[in-house]
């Protein structure tokens, strides 16, 4: 196994304690071996199809449509099981812990999505599932602390650092080194040392895959543009992925500016950082002069996180994507937007794409059209946000 | 600067393990995160260790997110950067220490990335002996690990339990210095228990490579170090020592001081 087929271009690779790689070969060769059995793709269509509720809607947005002065194309990653496009990947990874004959599971969450997904497939197989969470994400997303453990799972508060997703990584990683031989780490997004990046982006492909052939069913055309949250960005890579090749199909990840892209608290990390190796990859990543970790800011629990995934760095410094960000205060905006517009509730997460969008209004042609990755549904934010009072009573 | 190195820095670590061999000593190898509780007293403790008797000192250089240490060593590092610790600041109280045992920078790879190209010249300047990344395994990053393996540092390469013989003849060949061998899957920190293969794991090992070997992660105690002495060729002691110093720089060279006794009786 060479480090540069894990690399997309200088970004990936696997920066992690040698006590890793066997187990990281062991699941590369796991994963390629799995993906080659029919038995096994049909079985993660099949858990996809009747399980999750794939695939996804795609659904036509006339108001914002009318505001921007383009078609925008919502694909509803939130109308899957557990309410976001999370599953898409814990389904593959459990149904491949599986195969493997791993007998406990482990997974990070920031907003605590990733953690219901996974406690959620694991319930449905019977599995043991860890899952290590920021103790300040813990009390900002209480709702879905209490989903994982109402489906059994052992929801492990962090307390050091700053006590959020970058944390609860740090964390799900030392429980992995110590129980490699019998336990399975689920990483949530597109991150971590290979082959997670690729294999995540894989298993969240199906968003784009699907999204291209509902677009060209609908309008006969592609999008002119695909746009997306990012954090670690998963759900962004799923829906990106598929139209790469497409050169004339514009890209746009969306981070998050927290309070400003001036000020020392967001989680823009392709717009501020600078490469550097967090977590098991060479990626863009916040830090200062002597390569220490910044803390990440953002209003959103699942975009606080001061790294990304490598292959977005990778499309960030090749120019195939673009990656802007969007403020707290716009992202709010976002948020009450396409629940007025459209009676959607989006998660705060997808706010941020929901709110670029918005802003562009007379960007694009006419006959132009947006597809937007809805990426989660706003319930476990409503408590937050209602505190927020921006409705102004 | 109190030492100036008259040989490279791979043989100044290659010269202490044959004179202990010769001698039939094992090496103690203590770990100290520079800069916890403070620069001042990792200074304190570079000198107190030598003459306490440690052959080789690892000198940690703190990361704020450390995925490989228990909490010990993760709440030492975070006290450290606190105070203000930088990669420049370690090799200062290195330099101001001027001890005369080799010392070796134990590392993540990102603060050594972001300390630039002549980071590892500057190391080497403030008599640091040898480099090990926590994060770079072999084969992970060709083009860094052999920036590092040109440079003027001894690279000293991490072997796990978990690591195949036919992978630990490859790691072997692209370190110098000693190799260290990890005694348990897991994080740095105290346990009751040496692991029970660990002495197939070392005689693994011995086959693999004709490097001292020095055997850390969970020795903590002077019988486990005694243990421990009696297969490898030197003893890493790193999250009791982190503990002690915490209390006061004399309950850390007290400690050394037990443990090198520990050693030469086993």
């Amino acid at each position: 196994m060479t480090a540069t087929t894990d690399r997309f271009g200088a970004f990936g690779g696997r920066y992690v304690p040698e006590t890793l790689i066997p187990a990281l070969d062991e699941l590369e060769i796991a994963y390629a071996s799995a993906m080659a059995d029919p038995a096994f793709v049909a079985q993660l269509e099949d858990m996809l199809r009747d399980y999750v509720g794939r695939p996804s809607a795609l659904t036509d947005a006339p108001r914002l449509s009318e505001l921007v002065g383009a078609r925008v194309l919502l694909k509803r990653e939130d109308l899957n099981h557990t309410g976001a496009h999370k599953i898409n990947n814990t389904v593959g990874q459990v149904l491949l812990a599986r195969r493997m004959g791993k007998t406990r599971i482990i997974a990070e969450t920031g907003a605590g999505q990733h953690g219901v997904a996974t406690a959620t497939v694991c319930a449905r197989y019977g599995l043991p599932c860890v899952v290590y969470m920021g103790a300040e994400d813990m009390a900002r997303q209480s709702l879905n602390v209490y989903r994982m453990r109402l489906m059994g799972a052992e929801v492990v508060p962090v307390t050091s650092g700053t006590k959020t997703l970058k944390d609860a990584t740090t964390e799900a990683i030392r429980d992995w080194v110590t129980n490699v031989q019998d336990s399975y780490y689920i990483i949530g997004s597109v991150v971590g040392p290979a082959p997670y990046p690729r294999m995540v982006r894989d298993f969240q492909a199906i968003i784009g895959r699907e999204a291209k052939a509902q677009v060209l069913a609908r309008t006969g055309r592609l999008p002119s543009t695909v746009v997306a949250c990012v954090g670690g960005g998963s759900n962004a890579m799923g829906i990106f992925h598929a139209f790469v090749q497409d050169a004339e199909v514009e890209l746009v990840g969306v981070e998050a500016a927290g309070e400003g892209l001036d000020t020392e608290r967001h989680s823009a990390s392709l717009s501020k950082g600078r490469p550097g190796v967090l977590h098991g990859a060479m990626s863009y990543l916040l830090q200062d002069d002597d390569g220490q970790v910044h803390p990440a800011h953002s209003i959103s629990a699942g975009l606080d996180y001061p790294g990304v995934g490598p292959e977005h760095s990778f499309l960030h410094a090749s120019g195939r994507a673009h990656y802007v960000a969007v403020t707290d205060r716009e992202a709010l905006e976002g948020f009450q937007l396409l629940s007025r517009l459209e009676g959607i509730i989006p998660a705060l997460e997808t706010s941020h794409a929901v709110a670029w969008v918005a802003s562009q209004r007379g960007r694009w042609p006419a006959g132009a059209s947006v597809l937007l990755c809805v990426s989660g549904r706003g319930d476990k934010d409503v408590a937050q946000v209602s505190e927020m009072d921006i409705l102004g009573a | 600067m109190a030492f100036v190195s008259a040989i490279t820095s791979s043989e100044a670590i290659g010269a202490r393990f044959a004179a202990l061999r010769s001698a039939g000593r094992t090496a103690l190898v203590p770990y100290v995160t520079a800069g916890h509780p403070d620069a001042g007293a990792t200074v304190a403790l570079l000198q107190g260790l030598e003459a306490a008797g440690a052959d080789v000192i690892e000198v940690g250089v703190p990361f704020s997110d450390p995925m490989a240490d228990g909490p010990v060593i993760q709440a030492s590092s975070q006290r450290a950067l606190e105070q203000g610790m930088t990669f420049d600041g370690v090799l200062s109280a290195i330099s101001r220490a001027g001890v005369g045992v080799p010392i070796v920078l134990f590392s993540y790879l990102n603060p050594v990335l972001s300390a630039g190209p002549d980071a590892l010249r500057r190391a080497a300047d403030a008599g640091v002996h040898g480099l090990l990344v926590t994060d770079l395994p072999v084969g992970s990053d060709p083009a860094t690990e052999a920036m590092i393996g040109e440079g003027p540092l001894a690279f000293i390469r991490l072997v796990a339990p978990t690591t195949p013989l036919e992978r630990m003849r490859e790691i072997a060949t692209h370190g110098s210095g000693f190799v260290y061998l990890i005694s348990r899957t897991g994080v740095t920190g105290m346990r009751d228990e040496l692991p029970a293969d660990l002495p197939d794991s070392v005689a693994r090992l011995r086959q693999a490579t004709e490097l001292p070997i020095c055997v850390g992660f969970g020795v903590s105690r002077p019988e486990q170090a005694a243990s421990v002495a009696r297969l490898a060729d030197g003893v890493v002691v790193g999250s009791a020592i982190v503990r002690a110093a915490g209390e006061s720089t004399e309950a850390a060279l007290s400690l050394a001081r037990s443990l090198r006794s520990a050693i030469d009786g086993a």
